[in-house]
């Protein structure tokens, strides 16, 4: 189901959760909302869905305007960050929910639950109660209950969020799995920029209620807009007053053009990655991240003076609100 | 008193229950607590429900009046009941010794009972619960029928419980309104009252007997119910 959302604006009192928001999703793809909180990304995913209603500005699905229709009408599945399972009923019944209620036959609902159950891989537990199930175990079965209405598109609020690293992961290829077979229009909301690089074909990057660029993963990460989504979507440096990689910066053992003296002092070795903490002669500290086999080439060590030079350095208009990229270098 | 009313022998506590006079007198108090009961499940759950989740002025001068029944006398209940409701009536209403005025009597002192029963379970109540269902298609008559009154059942069931075991024993609000007159509006507290004050200890122990049976029935079915309901709500 392909998404078109035009000047979506939404106030909570004086906070402006949305601000003219303009966003077009493609049928079929697997799109994140990234930011930080607070940037209205939920409120957007609510919206959508048709949970909250916007002040002003439509939502389109396929074509169709259904900004003022309630969440019933839209063919939406939606999983929420807390899974909000129906406690009063077993798993079975919770996946089941959305079939019974269309009155669908008997020998279709248990064919299908089973289905879904066995998919989400808890079809052991269909006759637990959520409050016996670990929270990876809720969300497969948030994830099923959404899934056997046989939804036009997927919404889902933070939905690795409650959980622990290990599953989250495990989870995260699952949703991605899910997503290449069935091919459902998803959306999924996160401010895990590791995560939405992980999992989705398409990012959305917001910020105090409005979009500060969309595009693909590495799009974001090799052209952010601006200040912000370069310090958001991944790890940030500075070298001569400009925004830098950490991966970007090259160490030199000799001095060269464009290189600036820095002093070692610090450095750490994370396994294949290493990190050196680097003092310019102003005080100024940034770091750089090598490879084991660089720093050993290099004899990189505390200590040492050597010649630094950022590879891709950027400077933006407005370092914090957001301004135009202006090339350097 | 059970030993009282055993002393007095089998026969004599079958006779006290059985005389025409307090049969008709239980058989008013269980039934009026009953419809009582209904009332209250419906009345208690709607003003729960407004006090939880709509905004209005003077909501925090309602929620503390809600308690009220529980702080009066209920004997000042009953006068003020028989006041507003009796002979001389504002409204023009006279329910006085009517079995109209005993319900509204009764209505007065157990509504609290089912309010404050739902209230906090509706405000733990997770909202994404009926959000979810509103997704996958529920109307939000379904929504009621299917994810809200299942998880308020167990407070609603408690609270009329409660107010059950009240109303059948209630005397103070009741006495004054219901004007006693035998066959008609005599509830049963009245009738082991007027039994004593006719010099018939036993009788009076014989009825407070079925009373205090009745109290704890309902006590340990809901005991029972709960039990039974308390399967999902065991945390693993």
């Amino acid at each position: 189901m392909a998404i078109v959302v035009r000047q979506l604006t939404k106030r909570f009192g004086d906070f402006v959760a949305l601000d003219r928001v303009d966003l077009e999703i493609r049928d079929g793809s697997l799109t994140a909302l990234l930011g930080p909180s607070g940037s209205g990304k939920t409120t957007l995913l609510r919206i959508i869905g048709g949970l909250e209603e916007p002040d002003a500005g439509a939502v389109i699905l396929d074509g169709r305007d259904v900004t003022r229709m309630p969440p019933q009408a839209r063919g939406i599945g939606f999983v929420f960050q807390h899974y909000a399972p129906f406690r009063h009923m077993t798993v079975h019944d919770n996946v089941a929910f959305g079939l019974t209620i269309r009155k669908r036959p008997r020998a279709e609902i248990e064919r299908r639950v089973r289905e879904l159950l066995e998919l989400v891989q808890i079809a052991h537990l269909a006759d637990r109660y959520p409050s016996q199930l670990s929270g990876g175990q809720r969300q497969r079965m948030a994830l099923a209950r959404a899934l056997a209405v046989e939804p036009r598109m997927l919404l889902l609020d933070e939905p690795f969020g409650a959980l622990d690293a290990r599953v989250r992961k495990e989870l995260r290829q699952w949703l991605r799995r899910l997503h290449d077979e069935t091919h459902v229009t998803t959306v999924f909301v996160t401010h895990d920029q590791e995560e939405a690089m992980d999992v989705a074909d398409h990012i959305v990057v917001m910020d105090h209620g409005r979009i500060e660029q969309e595009g693909t993963p590495r799009d974001l990460y090799d052209r952010p807009a601006n200040a912000f989504v370069m310090t958001f979507i991944g790890p940030v440096t500075t070298v001569d007053g400009a925004l830098v990689r950490p991966h970007d910066i090259d160490l030199l053992p000799d001095p060269e053009d464009g290189a600036v003296e820095v002093l070692v002092e610090r450095v750490v070795h994370l396994g294949f990655e290493v990190r050196a903490e680097l003092v310019h002669g102003d005080g100024h500290r940034t770091w750089a991240q090598l490879t084991r086999d660089e720093a050993e080439a290099l004899e990189v060590t505390a200590g040492r003076i050597v010649w630094a030079r950022a590879r891709h350095p950027r400077t933006f208009a407005d370092a914090q609100a957001g301004g135009r990229e202006v090339p350097t270098g | 008193m059970a030993g009282r009313a055993v002393v007095e022998g089998p026969e004599s506590f079958l006779r006290a229950i059985t005389s025409p006079q307090s049969i008709a007198a239980l058989q008013l108090t269980f039934l009026l607590s009953a419809i009582v009961v209904l009332i209250d499940a419906v009345m208690g759950t709607l003003i729960a429900w407004v006090l939880v989740r709509d905004e209005f002025p003077g909501k925090r001068i309602v929620n503390a009046l809600i308690d009220l029944p529980f702080a009066l006398p209920t004997i000042v209940a009953g006068l003020t009941l028989l006041t507003l409701y009796g002979p001389k009536s504002p409204f023009g209403l006279n329910l006085a010794y009517t079995q109209a005025g005993i319900l509204l009597a009764l209505l007065f002192v157990t509504l609290p009972f089912v309010v404050r029963a739902v209230q906090p379970v509706l405000i733990e109540l997770d909202r994404e619960m009926e959000e979810a269902a509103a997704s996958l298609g529920a109307s939000p008559l379904t929504v009621l029928r299917r994810i809200i009154l299942p998880n308020l059942a167990p407070a609603i069931l408690t609270g009329c419980a409660l107010a059950f075991a009240r109303a059948i024993g209630e005397f103070g609000s009741v006495v004054l309104i219901s004007g006693n007159i035998p066959y008609r509006t005599e509830v049963a507290a009245v009738n082991i009252f007027i039994q004593l004050e006719n010099d018939d200890p036993g009788g009076a122990a014989a009825i407070s007997v079925v009373l205090l049976a009745g109290a704890l029935l309902t006590l340990s079915s809901l005991e029972l119910l709960r039990r039974r309901g308390s399967r999902h709500e065991a945390v693993a």
